[in-house]
């Protein structure tokens, strides 16, 4: 394989750096983690001319070297380790025309340290618009660099950044300027102890060694006498050194760019007037999540009834065509239509993330963080968790990881511990189910159904928990850290297709992949231990039943015959095991599996059921006419009646039943303490709730 | 009292004075909150937290605390 050129692309957020990624590799680009961390990789490949190949990753969006998140600690220490395999050739520092000067701050960082680097002037299309002009040769001059002018959004200007990926080698390494000129007396101490050390790099070791213990210092090693004592003294010298760097940058750009006010229009204070407002803001922002939410449970059940029908027609045309067999039982009962659970939900979460990297593209989601954040700070949270909470409405994964970009450690962990309690779109089939049984399907006047308004009222119940809990732990956790909210309210965009396409490709491949691997796995699993048993009563159960009902007709003695093979099968004796400990509750053991195997994934409760209950297809109707036939051996009524069916509702609505999650709340907190935190508090929380009801329903 | 940004009203620009205060984030000087750039209040939410400010060209809204840490003088 040939050579590929690495390119890092660096930039602060909104920059549109991940449209010029876009645009570099198309959809020839793949996401993953950092070892480790759940940061996303994104990397990709672009063809340059005569079978030149450039290897592109999209690093995190960063305001400057010195990081104060983990996603900006990403990017240190990949340019910082000379010897990794991510480290680059050349840097591509992206950075919009608008924010020009923000921008070169990190642009001025990345010079120094011994990097080809170009800058990518983004957004050029702008320019007009808001009386910008530039001197592009007295620029690149200064800054010592090229520049590529390019607009992400007409795709112009791509070209010309490509040929100057390809010719590299001939770009300056040199810094722009000198910016360690400040302390003159302490780094000149420091560059004499480790002469052949770029001094730049010694002191980000040094800073990034204070917030960031771990830090890996790779073959540096800096004795005590230049480590910096305390926080506040660092602090000074990062601020001296901003300082030094805003005059070098403002110098340059007082001669290189020309701002015409009179020609801006402003757009965004128009916008902003009505988006922020006291009172339409709000109102607008509401109207938005109705939209949402709409679009998740109505637009979105067209889609999913096909995919149900596509699979139950799967699962026949199988069983008539090939012989029939264990392993074609296998896939008929257990493979298709575990396939079919994770399909089925592959509209909604596409409709959330479409909406969700709309409202974030377009710039909008800033606005919304900043209308939250004063409402969300009394119960311990952020405006940034308004994001989580809402996407955890779709999953509790996403959401846990849409956390990151909260600085404050105690809001983020109270975000990350609550999340799990917002109505994800796996609850939404046992709810449906539950309430399809239990709650009359009668209307209140003219336009609300009962059915209706308690999918509502567990929605808010969902929210209203998570809120309440957040205000609960902030009582209770006592974790000292900074107060610090800065948030970057970006111009108004209109959304380009292609990001919002590949963010809502991305974002359902992840789930499909991920979340589908354990439901998957789980439908086979349950489909085993359902269809085999430990004992004679299980191999015998055709001729026991058939001598036992003579009388019966081949329908209700194929009925009998599952039922009895159910309750001697393994599936059978582990549900019998834990049937004292939910028959309080109101469930019999068949439900006891159910929410035993939901610890895995909630959405396989149902699928869960259908198999237990022996039906071969997956339609609904089937599944709900034998539940709804079911008897509770006890009282000798039916199984699911109002207590019973509230009884499940509210522990599916509270319990933590989901190891993805875990393992994601694992891996953003680092520690097993507070997933593991989450699954016991929220389970005992489920039974006790569960049960109270139950016992005053009865 | 002192001026700071959290006593300025809407629409009213200021220059800022001195940044002494540990609790300023660092990452906000590097968004432009340094000593002599302009600061102008956009928009407040209710109860006046966050502010929504142009701090020298930058767009971006903090809470009102660290906005009290910040002198200014108004222009």
């Amino acid at each position: 394989m040939a050579k590929q050129i690495k390119v890092s692309l660096i930039g602060n957020p909104n920059t549109g750096k991940t449209s010029v990624f876009n645009l570099l590799t198309g959809l020839n680009q793949q996401v993953g983690n950092y070892p480790g961390i759940t940061v996303e990789k994104k990397e990709g490949v672009c063809k340059l001319s005569r079978g030149v190949k450039a290897h592109i990753m999209d690093l995190p969006g960063t305001y400057s070297l010195n990081a104060s998140s983990l996603d900006e600690n990403v990017v240190i220490e990949l340019l910082l380790n000379k010897k990794g395999k991510d480290y680059p050739d050349v840097a591509v520092v992206v950075s919009d025309v608008e924010n020009l000067k923000r921008n070169l701050l990190l642009f001025t960082q990345i010079k120094d340290l011994d990097i080809p680097t170009i800058l990518v002037i983004n957004m050029a299309d702008r320019m007009r618009r808001k009386g910008i002009s530039l001197d592009i040769p007295l620029l690149e001059k200064e800054l010592k660099t090229k520049i590529a002018l390019i607009s992400a959004r007409k795709g112009e200007g791509i070209d010309e950044l490509k040929k100057l990926i390809e010719s590299y080698t001939s770009l300056s390494k040199t810094p722009c300027f000198d910016a360690l000129s400040f302390a003159p007396d302490y780094f000149g101490r420091l560059q004499k102890a480790f002469p052949d050390q770029s001094l730049y790099k010694l002191w980000l070791v040094i800073t990034q060694d204070v917030n960031f213990r771990k830090f890996d210092k790779q073959d540096m090693s800096i004795s005590s006498d230049f480590k910096i004592k305390s926080e506040s003294e660092l602090k000074r010298l990062q601020q001296k050194e901003t300082i030094k760097r805003y005059q070098f940058i403002n110098n340059v750009l007082k001669k290189g760019l020309t701002v015409d006010e009179k020609a801006a229009t402003g757009m965004r204070a128009k916008l902003d007037r009505v988006l922020t407002h006291k009172f339409w803001g709000y109102f607008i922002f509401l109207a938005i999540l109705l939209l949402i939410f709409q679009a998740i449970y109505d637009w979105s059940s067209y889609p999913m009834d096909l995919i149900d029908e596509a699979f139950a027609w799967l699962s026949e045309v199988t069983k008539t065509s090939l012989p029939s067999g264990p392993f074609v039982d296998l896939i008929t009962e257990g493979i298709i239509p575990g396939l079919g659970g994770i399909v089925i939900f592959i509209p909604q979460i596409a409709f959330l993330f479409l909406f969700i990297s709309i409202l974030e593209e377009s710039g909008y989601m800033s606005r919304v963080v900043f209308l939250m954040d004063r409402v969300m700070r009394r119960f311990g949270l952020s405006g940034k968790s308004v994001v989580p909470l809402v996407s955890g409405t779709a999953c509790a994964i996403p959401a846990v990881m849409a956390t990151r970009n909260i600085e404050n450690w105690k809001e983020r962990l109270i975000t990350i511990l609550v999340v799990p309690f917002t109505t994800c779109a796996a609850r939404l089939p046992v709810y449906l189910i539950i309430i399809s049984l239990v709650i009359p399907d009668e209307k209140i006047g003219w336009i609300f159904g009962y059915q209706s308004l308690t999918l509502m009222f567990l929605y808010f119940l969902g929210f209203g928990t998570a809120v309440g809990s957040a205000w609960l732990l902030n009582r209770i956790l006592k974790i000292k850290s900074k107060s610090y909210f800065v948030i970057e309210m970006p111009g108004y965009k209109v959304p380009l297709f292609k990001n919002v396409a590949i963010n809502v490709i991305e974002k359902t491949k992840a789930f499909v992949f991920g979340a589908g691997k354990i439901i998957l796995a789980i439908s086979i699993i349950l489909w085993v231990l359902a269809s085999f048993g430990p004992n004679e009563n299980f191999n015998n159960a055709e001729e026991t039943i058939t001598e036992l009902y003579p009388s019966l007709s081949q329908e209700e003695l194929d009925n009998k015959i599952a039922s009895h093979k159910l309750e001697y099968s393994f599936i059978g004796y582990a549900g019998k095991a834990i049937e004292p400990v939910v028959a309080p509750l109101g469930y019999d053991w068949k439900i006891g599996i159910g929410i035993i195997s939901s610890f895995a994934a909630r959405e396989v409760f149902v699928g869960t059921l259908a198999t237990i209950y022996s039906v071969g297809s997956d339609e609904e109707e089937t599944i709900k006419n034998r539940m709804a036939a079911e008897v509770n051996q006890v009282t000798g009524g039916p199984l699911f009646n109002l207590a019973s069916g509230i009884s499940l509702l509210l522990f599916y609505a509270f319990a933590m039943q989901c190891m993805s999650t875990l393992a994601i709340v694992k891996r953003e907190t680092n520690s097993w303490k507070w997933p593991m935190a989450q699954l016991i508090f929220m389970s005992i929380f489920a039974y006790g709730v569960a049960l109270i009801v139950y016992q005053i329903l009865k | 009292m002192k001026t700071t940004i959290a006593t300025l009203k809407r629409g009213q620009r200021a220059l800022i004075k001195e940044i002494t205060s540990d609790i300023i984030p660092l990452k906000l000087l590097e968004m432009g909150c340094l000593p002599g750039n302009e600061v102008e209040l956009l928009q407040t939410a209710p109860f006046q937290c966050p502010m929504y400010l142009n701090i020298n060209g930058s767009h971006l809204a903090i809470r009102k605390e660290i906005a009290a840490q910040i002198e200014v003088q108004i222009i």
